[in-house]
C-alpha cells in the first residue's frame, strides 16, 4: 500500500519543489542549532530550551487535537506523570534519568487508557471536560501525597547522563530538547502520512463519514490519545532534570491551557503552525513580562479574536492536499469542508479497514 | 447515622448552588452543543459586582438588611444575564458556522479574559475579599443537626428559580421555541422562529441564574475570589452531565446528587479531595450511563 496520500506524479529524479523545501528546513534547523554559539546569556538560553520543551508538548498534543480533532484540556497531566516518575525514581531509587523514561511512559499509557476508554465512545466534547478533570486530579494527587513531596514537590533531581556525558547546563538542555523536537517532528510527519494518520484526519473532518467508511473510530481515537500521552510523558521525564526541581504548580490547568493555545493559535494539524504557536505562547509573556498580569488578559482577548476571525488557527493544515485539488477540479467547489459534506474526499482518500 | 444525615443536609445545600449554575450550562449546551467554559466566570464576575454594589449600599450595616440583599441580587442577575448575552453576541454569534472545537477554544479565551480582567481591576484583584453581608447563625435543629435560616432560604430560592425555569421551558411559547431550536436549528428557522433571539435569551437566563447563585455563595460563605468560578464551573458541568445534559430537571437532580456525593466523599477523604470525588463520579457515570440519569437516548445526528 502506498504510504503517501499525495497524487503528485513521480517521474523519477528529484522533485525540485521538495528539494528546495527540504533544503530550507535543514538550513533553519542548523540556524536554530547555532543559537547557543551566538549568545552566552543564561536567561535567553533558559527561555530557548523552555520554548523547545513547549514545542515538544505541543507536538504531542497536536496528535490528539490537530490530527484526531479531540479537545484535550488536561495534557499537562501526562507531562506531570513523566516528570514525577523521573523525579521520584531518580531521587529516591537512584535510577538514571534515561532509564526512568520507560516507567513514566507505561504509567501515562495506562492512565490514557483508563481515561480514554469510557469517554472516547461519547461525544467528543465530553472528552474536554473529563480530561480537564483528569488534569485536576493528577495535580491534586501531586499536592496531597507524601511520595510526591506535597506542595513543595521534588528537588535536587540529578542531571541527565548520556554515557559519560553529564548534561548540566542550559546549553546542554538546549541541545537535548532540540534533538527531541526534531525527533517528535519527524515522528509526527511520518505518523501523519501513515494509515493511522489518514484515519485520524478522516475522523477529524467528519466522524460519521469515517465510521461509515469502516474506520473503527473509537480505536483510532484511543490510539491518538495514547500517542499524545507518550510524547507528553517523555517530555516530562526530561523536564525534571532540566529544571532540577518540580512542583505541582507547574502542572495545573494553566499549563494545559498554554499547550492547547500553542496548537490552536498556530493551526490545527500543521507541524510548522504548532511550532510557531508554541514559540508565540512561550515568548510573548517573556517579552511583556513588565506588564505582569495584564498580559494574560491581552492574551485571552487575542485568542478570542483569533478564534472568531480564523477558527482553525493562523496556518492550519489543509485537510487533504493533493487529492483535494483533484476533487475540487471535478466538483467545482472548495475541497476543504469544515465539518461535513466532504464525503467525496473521504471516499477517495481513505481505504476501508481490512475485514 | 446523624453524621450521614448531616452530610446529606449539607449536600442538598451545596447541590442548590451546583444546580443553579448547572442549569445555565445545560441550557446553553442543549441549544448550541457548546460547553461554555466561561459560564463559571460569569458566576465569578457576578460575585464581584454584587460585592461592590452591596459594599456601596450597605455602608455601616453588617447584616439584617435582607430586602437590600434581594434587590441587589435581582440587579446582579440582570447584569450577569446581560454579560452572558453580550458574550454571546460578540463571540459565539459570529462563530455560528465554525466548528464546535473552535467555539470551545474561544470560550476558554473568554474565561481567561474574565478572570484576568477581574484580577487587574483595582479594588478586586487576587486576594480573598470579605463579602459585606453574611447570614446570621440563628436557625433550627433537625434531629441533632443544626441548620441556619439562611441555608433554608437559599435552598428555597434556588428551588423557586429552578421551578421557574422548568415552567418557562416546558409550558410557555418561548420555551417551546427553545426546545425547537435545540432539536433542529434549521427547521426552527423555517418555522419562523427568531433563532438568534432565542439563543440570546437562553444565555441571559443562564447568566441570571449564575448571578443568583453567586450572590447566595457570597452571603453564605462570606468570601469571594477571582478563581472561584473555575471549580464551580467544573462541578456544575459535572452535575449537568450526571443529570443528563440538556435536561432541566436533570441539571437540578444532578446538582443535588453531586452535592451529596461530594459532601459524603469529603467527609470520608477530606476536603482537599473534593474535586477528585466530583470527577470520579463523572467518569463512573460516563462509563455506566453516558446519557446521565434523566437524559434520553438520542441517536447522534448524521
Amino acid at each position: 500500500m502506498p504510504t503517501k496520500d499525495s497524487v503528485r506524479p513521480r517521474r523519477g529524479g528529484i522533485d525540485p519543489l521538495k528539494a528546495t523545501r527540504g533544503g530550507l528546513v535543514v538550513a533553519l534547523a542548523v540556524a536554530v542549532a547555532l543559537i547557543p554559539q551566538m549568545t552566552q546569556n543564561q536567561y535567553y538560553l533558559g527561555v530557548a530550551f523552555q520554548s523547545e520543551m513547549l514545542v515538544c508538548l505541543a507536538l504531542g498534543l497536536n496528535i490528539v487535537v490537530g490530527y484526531a480533532g479531540m479537545l484535550d484540556l488536561g495534557f499537562a497531566a501526562f507531562f506531570a506523570i513523566g516528570a514525577y516518575t523521573t523525579g521520584i525514581l531518580s531521587t529516591k531509587e537512584h535510577w538514571s534519568i534515561v532509564a526512568s523514561i520507560a516507567p513514566g511512559v507505561v504509567i501515562a499509557v495506562v492512565c490514557a487508557l483508563i481515561i480514554g476508554f469510557p469517554t472516547l465512545r461519547l461525544r467528543s466534547d465530553y472528552l474536554a471536560v473529563v480530561t480537564l478533570g483528569f488534569g485536576e486530579i493528577i495535580q491534586t494527587i501531586a499536592i496531597n501525597l507524601n511520595q510526591t513531596g506535597g506542595p513543595t514537590g521534588i528537588y535536587a533531581i540529578p542531571a541527565l547522563t548520556l554515557g559519560s556525558i553529564v548534561v548540566d547546563s542550559n546549553t546542554g538542555y538546549f541541545y537535548v530538547f532540540f534533538v527531541l523536537v526534531v525527533v517528535f517532528a519527524l515522528f509526527s510527519t511520518r505518523l501523519r502520512h501513515s494509515r493511522l494518520g489518514r484515519a485520524w484526519l478522516c475522523i477529524r473532518e467528519d466522524e460519521d463519514a469515517a465510521k461509515a467508511m469502516g474506520i473503527n473510530t473509537n480505536h483510532y481515537k484511543l490510539y491518538a490519545y495514547t500517542f499524545g500521552a507518550v510524547l507528553g510523558s517523555i517530555t516530562g521525564s526530561l523536564y525534571a532534570p532540566a529544571l532540577t526541581a518540580i512542583s505541582p504548580a507547574s502542572f495545573g490547568f494553566s499549563e494545559s491551557l498554554l499547550i492547547v493555545m500553542a496548537v490552536s493559535i498556530g493551526g490545527l494539524g500543521s507541524i510548522w503552525g504548532v511550532m510557531f504557536g508554541a514559540l508565540v505562547v512561550e515568548i510573548f509573556p517573556e517579552v511583556f513580562r513588565s506588564f505582569a498580569q495584564a498580559r494574560l488578559l491581552v492574551f485571552g482577548v487575542l485568542l478570542v479574536i483569533l478564534m472568531v476571525v480564523r477558527p482553525r488557527g493562523l496556518f492550519p493544515e489543509r485537510a487533504f492536499h493533493g487529492i483535494g485539488t483533484r476533487v475540487r477540479a471535478r466538483l467545482g467547489r472548495p475541497a476543504i469542508a469544515l465539518s461535513r459534506g466532504s464525503v467525496a474526499e473521504v471516499l477517495v482518500t481513505v481505504p476501508a479497514e481490512k475485514p | 447515622m446523624s453524621l450521614l444525615l448531616n452530610e446529606i443536609g449539607n449536600g442538598i445545600f451545596l447541590g442548590a448552588f451546583f444546580g443553579l449554575v448547572a442549569l445555565g450550562y445545560s441550557m446553553v449546551y442543549g441549544i448550541l452543543r457548546l460547553i461554555n467554559f466561561a459560564h463559571g466566570d460569569f458566576y465569578m464576575v457576578a460575585a464581584f459586582v454584587s460585592y461592590t454594589v452591596l459594599g456601596a449600599v450597605l455602608v455601616g450595616h453588617s447584616h439584617g438588611q435582607w430586602w437590600t440583599v434581594i434587590w441587589v441580587g435581582l440587579l446582579v442577575m440582570v447584569v450577569t444575564g446581560g454579560l452572558a448575552m453580550l458574550a454571546n453576541q460578540l463571540v459565539y454569534r459570529p462563530m455560528r458556522r465554525a466548528a464546535i472545537f473552535s467555539l470551545m477554544i474561544a470560550a476558554i479565551g473568554l474565561s481567561q479574559v474574565l478572570e484576568n480582567g477581574v484580577l487587574v481591576t483595582p479594588q478586586w484583584g487576587a486576594t480573598y475579599l470579605v463579602y459585606p453581608v453574611t447570614t446570621p447563625p440563628s436557625g433550627f435543629s433537625l434531629g441533632s443537626n443544626h441548620y441556619t435560616w439562611g441555608q433554608l432560604i437559599i435552598v428555597l430560592i434556588s428551588g423557586c428559580l429552578a421551578l421557574g425555569v422548568y415552567f418557562l421551558v416546558g409550558r410557555t411559547m418561548l420555551g417551546k421555541a427553545m426546545r425547537a431550536v435545540s432539536e433542529d436549528r434549521i427547521a426552527a428557522v423555517l418555522m419562523g422562529i427568531n433563532v438568534d433571539l432565542v439563543i440570546a435569551i437562553v444565555f441571559f437566563i443562564g447568566g441570571a441564574l449564575a448571578g443568583a447563585a453567586a450572590v447566595m455563595t457570597g452571603v453564605y460563605y462570606g468570601q469571594i475570589n477571582y478563581l472561584m468560578g473555575f471549580t464551580v464551573g467544573l462541578e456544575a458541568f459535572t452535575a449537568a452531565v450526571l443529570g443528563g445534559i440538556g435536561n432541566i430537571g436533570g441539571a437540578v437532580l444532578g446538582g443535588l446528587i453531586l452535592g451529596i456525593v461530594q459532601s459524603i466523599g469529603t467527609g470520608i477523604f477530606g476536603a482537599e479531595w473534593a474535586i477528585v470525588v466530583a470527577f470520579g463520579a463523572l467518569v463512573l457515570m460516563l462509563w455506566f450511563r453516558p446519557t446521565g440519569l434523566l437524559g434520553e437516548r438520542v441517536a447522534r445526528r448524521m
